[in-house]
């Protein structure tokens, strides 16, 4: 498995050290080396082609155990090579629930037998995901878990998110309580964002509000309690509104988009194409715009894929019947690219940055995110920024719901190296 | 026109006119002693009707069957449906059976749009989720213009739950693209913000609206949605929004009084009201068929060698 290889003449861009620059990258025993390391070792042209640290996700829903039907640690982490991730973090929302220690070492130990990815396991903030009490965090805690969430739904009391941002302080490391920020009342039964679109489509709304007034109630939390939260997949101007100024006032939060809000709008969804149906729900064009800049200046930390795999008879139903999300992990990259990166809206550098370096912080993902110095693991991501392609199933992934179907992306992942080793070449997963 | 019809967004103001006089036609047909046309012999309607309904089924049926068309019913209880089977593979159960035409009615809007990317037939909607219900629209304007002699300029006021209401909105698309004026009344709470955005004006005063209408619509109240926190109670509905008998006086002489079906007397219209000479209520379900027999006409006989009418 120890591989050597240099990536010749690449464009190294590490958020880290500040670098965008064109170098050789020499890999070799599991770790970035110096030149005299070379000899011998496997070349890769990598002219033109950008070599970045490997990504890092902090939001996808692996689906094992228990609903692998719609994906599995093997097909979700080899999809997450293909799209340039060398770690992920799993959502808790598996079957049984990740709230207890033994999850969170299934989940780790057959990810690590599949020798994609890294996977870190994000565990239940509430027992069974119920928002009614607690689950043992510290247990999880001991067992490496430093992102807790109830995803997919909002931690439903006050007391109880607030409870859990004051215990959390106990633990000797940070611990960061990721909220998935949605009124419930306000969203109930509701299919995409309310407004014009959902009153022509005869599709019950999920209002901007519900996602402002839990964004509002989870920022007046963190600020009284001192504690770390995390906001999950913002969707509303008005929650980066909220975001921005409670970094002003040194609120510890951090937040995170996905690539499919910033790319599409509820018009996208006049189709009645559940591949878009999502939650929170693709938002207006200004919604989308205030992301973008929210990325770009900083209020927003994170590109996140939300990866929501779905089987494909389950997206094949009537809209309000079929289950919201989107898979992602393929994709993640050339959607920044394409929709942020191509058009001058981002940075290359602070592209990767949202995409790998800070993620990696918030995620205690040790070795991922840079710096790309000698010494450092070897997690890298090499791609062609604007290689174009078609997205179109199959994908890598055992899921078929992509939001991004039908679209001509630009850049594409060529190589991606976990600990040294190839996970993808050419393009292909090598697992 | 279009191959399907799911929305009146699919029509023209010249193919809502080309409809009409079809049905203008064939409403000849439903007078006579033998109610039938060789148009649509050999071909195939199905009624798949996933929601309870009975007019509106019972309409499509006789319509397809003047035209002689051979007609299967479908719905939900008893079928394959009941057994777990999905949309998608009742479709294309359907679509090897080799229907012509798919008539559906589906408590999930958007679902007739899904059924056109696994059927060949033409797909006609009768009425999708709180989407729309295109048939009942163009009936109505049918009547309208039947009664009062043109849809350019009318006046119309569509009152009550609009927000969840398919008839309201084809309705509502229809009379704006025939160039009509539409207010929207009702409870603020069952208005969409958003209707000046599809041509239409918003009113809560049905008072000082009911003198200047030549159409006053009335829709039905779905009582479920006191439960949701809509309005308080029916009571307090029929007393701020309903047809009572003297706010119905308040109307012009010759405007009519519109209502779907099925009402609730007491409710979203007084009995009295229901039953006066300027009510049409009875005509509009004569006058579906009619429609329907034009509708399944222009997309399944036009569309082969099927004989005219």
């Amino acid at each position: 498995m120890n591989e050597r290889i240099v990536f010749e003449q690449a464009r190294v861009i590490d958020p880290i050290l500040g670098a965008d620059e064109v170098r050789d990258v020499v890999v070799a025993d599991g770790q970035i080396a110096g030149p005299e390391a070379s000899d011998g070792a496997q070349r890769i042209d990598a002219r033109g082609l950008v070599l970045a640290p490997g990504l890092v996700d902090l939001h996808t829903h692996l689906r094992e155990p228990g609903e692998e039907h719609k994906e599995t640690i093997v097909t979700g982490t080899r999809a997450a090579a293909a799209g340039g991730f060398t770690a992920v973090a799993a959502m808790a929302n598996t079957v049984p629930v990740t709230d207890h220690a033994a999850i969170v070492h299934e989940v780790r130990d057959l990810a690590a037998a599949a020798g994609s990815c890294d996977v870190f396991p994000v565990g239940a903030i509430t027992k069974g995901l119920a928002g009614e009490s607690l689950a043992e965090m510290g247990e999880m805690v001991d067992a490496g878990v430093r992102v807790f969430s109830d995803d997919g739904r909002c931690v439903p009391s006050a007391r109880l998110l607030r409870s859990a941002l004051v215990y959390a302080k106990a633990f000797p490391v940070e611990v960061v309580l990721a909220d998935h920020a949605e009124d419930a009342a306000l969203v109930e039964g509701g299919q995409m964002h309310e407004g014009l679109q959902s009153y022509s489509l005869g599709l019950a709304g999920r209002p901007a509000e519900a996602e402002e007034i839990a964004v509002a109630r989870d920022l007046a939390l963190a600020r009284a309690t001192g504690g770390r939260l995390h906001l999950c997949h913002l969707s509303g101007a008005r929650s980066v509104e909220l975001v921005r100024r409670a970094k002003a006032e040194g609120v510890r939060v951090t937040a995170e988009v996905t690539p499919h809000h910033l790319a599409f709008t509820d018009a996208d969804l006049a189709t009645y194409d559940t591949s878009k149906k999502m939650n929170p729900p693709l938002r207006t064009a200004e919604d989308r715009d205030a992301l973008r800049s929210g990325l770009a200046d900083g209020t927003i930390d994170v590109v996140a894929t939300d990866h929501a795999p779905h089987a494909v008879e389950e997206k094949d139903m009537e809209f309000d019947l079929a289950p919201p999300g989107t898979i992602g992990l393929e994709t993640a990259l050339a959607a920044v690219l394409t929709y942020l990166v191509h058009p001058g809206v981002l940075s290359l550098a602070r592209a990767i940055e949202a995409l790998s370096t800070a993620p990696a912080v918030i995620l205690h993902a040790t070795g991922h995110g840079g710096p790309i110095e000698v010494g450092q693991p070897a997690n890298l991501v090499v791609f062609d920024p604007s290689e174009e392609w078609l997205v179109e199933p199959p994908f890598v992934s055992k899921a078929r719901n992509s939001a991004f179907t039908g679209q001509r992306l630009q850049g594409r992942v060529r190589f991606t190296v976990l600990r040294g080793s190839l996970t993808v070449a050419d393009g292909k997963p090598t697992r | 026109m279009n191959e399907h019809l799911l929305s009146m967004h699919d029509l023209t103001a010249e193919d809502v006119v080309r409809i009409l006089d079809t049905a203008e036609s064939f409403r000849e047909v439903g007078s006579r002693v033998i109610k039938k046309v060789p148009a649509l012999r050999g071909r195939t309607v199905v009624n798949f009707f996933m929601e309870n309904s009975t007019r509106t089924r019972i309409s499509f049926e006789l319509a397809a069957k003047r035209l002689s068309a051979d007609v299967i019913n479908f719905s939900a209880g008893g079928s394959s449906v009941s057994k777990g089977e999905s949309l998608k593979d009742t479709a294309l159960t359907l679509q090897a059976m080799g229907a012509d035409a798919i008539v559906i009615r589906h408590s999930s809007s958007g679902s007739p749009l899904q059924l056109t990317r696994w059927v060949d037939g033409h797909v006609l909607n009768a009425g999708d989720g709180t989407h729309e219900h295109p048939t009942q629209a163009l009936l109505d304007l049918y009547t309208m213009r039947e009664k009062l002699g043109r849809l350019e300029g009318l006046r119309a006021a569509i009152v009550g739950d609009v927000m969840h209401s398919r008839v309201a909105r084809s309705l509502t698309f229809g009379l704006v693209k025939m160039g009509a004026e539409v207010t929207l009344v009702g409870p603020p709470t069952l208005i969409p913000p958003d209707a000046p955005a599809w041509g239409a004006q918003v009113s809560y005063d049905i008072d000082g609206l009911l003198p200047k209408l030549d159409v006053c619509y009335v829709l039905r109240v779905q009582k479920e949605r006191q439960r949701l926190e809509f309005f308080p109670s029916v009571r307090e509905y029929a007393r701020l929004f309903g047809l009572t008998s003297a706010r119905a006086a308040t109307l012009p002489e010759q405007a009519l009084i519109m209502h779907p079906g099925p009402m609730n007397r007491g409710v979203e219209i007084d009995s009295d009201v229901a039953d006066k000479p300027e009510s049409v209520i009875e005509e509009q379900v004569t006058n579906g068929i009619a429609i329907r027999m034009a509708l399944l006409y222009l997309l399944v006989g036009g569309s082969g060698d099927g004989e005219s009418a």
